[in-house]
């Protein structure tokens, strides 16, 4: 039995933050510099009383629509998230019966940031291979802007919100194969949100600057960049290697790598590492910017319009845990 | 030291090979930014062993006074 990517879907906030909007907030920072470092000139931003659930939701919608689904035949509903609508009860039971699916449809989330959309995949062709579900529903969606402090120029320049949905089916355009995962739970405090969950529920009201005027709170969203970047270039090379060996493969048969659009600098420079040329590597953040989990589907779905998606596709998502995971989609 | 010139200068796209000079203040190069720093970062703990601190980088102003940190640690 083997699993496909029958279809993609995705959905952005309507709200958009530019950069000349953020240059305008922060008159150090240089618009050409943001686009040509970072790679983003626009991210989308949640409205204030849009959750992960509502944008889940609407990109499910857009995903039936788009490719004529009949939503009675998706028999699971995972959703990955880190900014879920409730401490309690997931957000895909409460998405179950927002989009209708089935009672009969299982559904649970899935807490995971920029490697999530692999796991997802990984659970779904689980689900398939092990008979236990024929079509599921993956669903990604975060609103990491709201975790952000808004004095916070760096994660406000690379982070934007959205959400995309994904079929597993038994049929499809890109077969999942084998997986490399992994995880270092010593870098948790590297990029965490800490207080407002059980750990340390109450609010700790703790905002400092640093001498970079950088906000540093535990009631925000903290990332160590150099923690981040020195994980990323020492795990992901290997997890490149692990995932090619998995399925039989070496870098050269390898038609499209698309890794998570962490930063334009950030992949550019694990792209060098592994000495992957520019033709094979596809980035596409200009317009979205980092939307966590959604990254991987969203260029995915843009690659298949652009008519890119060929062939064996390395797909790779690092970071906040640390979690890593990537497969191999062979692609018709 | 030119060796390690040629290290720094690689974490760079478009900057001129010319333009990396011992006495170069790399923060004033136009494709400078805190990224880069980071990739230099990790450069240097790769190819040399040595961990540099964001407050080793932040002391230093030079690619020579930089490559002076680096051999002192």
């Amino acid at each position: 039995m083997k699993a496909y990517i029958n279809a993609i879907s995705y959905y952005l906030p309507e709200k958009v933050l530019t950069n000349e909007e953020l240059v305008s907030e922060f008159p150090e920072w240089s618009v050409e510099k943001v686009a040509n470092k970072v790679g983003v000139v626009q991210r989308h931003i949640s409205a204030k009383d849009e959750t992960a659930g509502d944008m889940a939701v609407k990109a499910a919608e857009k995903l039936f629509e788009e490719y004529g689904i009949d939503k009675k035949i998706i028999d699971f509903v995972v959703l990955c998230t880190q900014s879920p609508d409730y401490f309690l009860p997931s957000t895909a039971c409460v998405i179950q019966s927002r989009l209708g699916l089935s009672t009969s449809c299982g559904a649970f989330d899935i807490n995971l940031g920029c490697s999530g959309y692999e796991y997802g995949l990984a659970v779904a062709k689980g689900f398939l291979v092990s008979g236990i579900a024929k079509n599921v529903l993956l669903l990604t969606a975060e609103t990491y802007t709201k975790y952000i402090h808004p004095k916070d120029k760096g994660n406000r320049t690379i982070f934007g919100d959205g959400a995309a949905a994904t079929l597993v089916s038994m049929e499809g355009f890109a077969e999942i194969g084998e997986f490399s995962l992994g995880t270092n739970g010593q870098g948790a405090e590297s990029l965490i949100v800490k207080a407002g969950a059980s750990r340390c529920f109450e609010k700790l009201n703790d905002l400092a600057f640093d001498e970079n005027h950088t906000p540093h709170s535990s009631d925000h969203l903290f990332m160590d960049g150099k923690a981040i970047f020195d994980f990323t270039s020492d795990a992901v090379p290997i997890m490149v290697e692990d995932t090619l060996a998995k399925n039989l493969l070496s870098l050269d048969n390898v038609d499209l790598v698309v890794f998570h659009q962490a930063n334009k600098y950030m992949i550019n420079y694990l792209r060098k590492l592994l000495d992957i040329d520019k033709e094979r590597f596809y980035i596409f953040l200009e317009n979205v910017g980092n939307t966590v989990s959604s990254t991987i589907p969203i260029a995915l779905y843009e690659a298949v319009k652009e008519d890119r998606l060929h062939g064996n596709v390395l797909i790779a998502g690092f970071g906040v845990g640390f979690s890593w995971g990537a497969t191999i989609l062979k692609c018709k | 030291m030119k060796e390690f010139i040629k290290n720094f200068a690689n974490q760079f796209d478009d900057t001129e090979l010319s333009e990396f000079q011992p006495e170069t203040k790399f923060r004033d190069l136009e494709e400078w930014s805190s990224l880069t720093g980071l990739a230099v970062m990790n450069m240097v703990e790769k190819k040399y062993g040595v961990k540099l601190t964001v407050l080793d980088l932040r002391s230093v102003n030079t690619i020579e006074e930089l490559y002076n940190v680096v051999t002192s640690k």
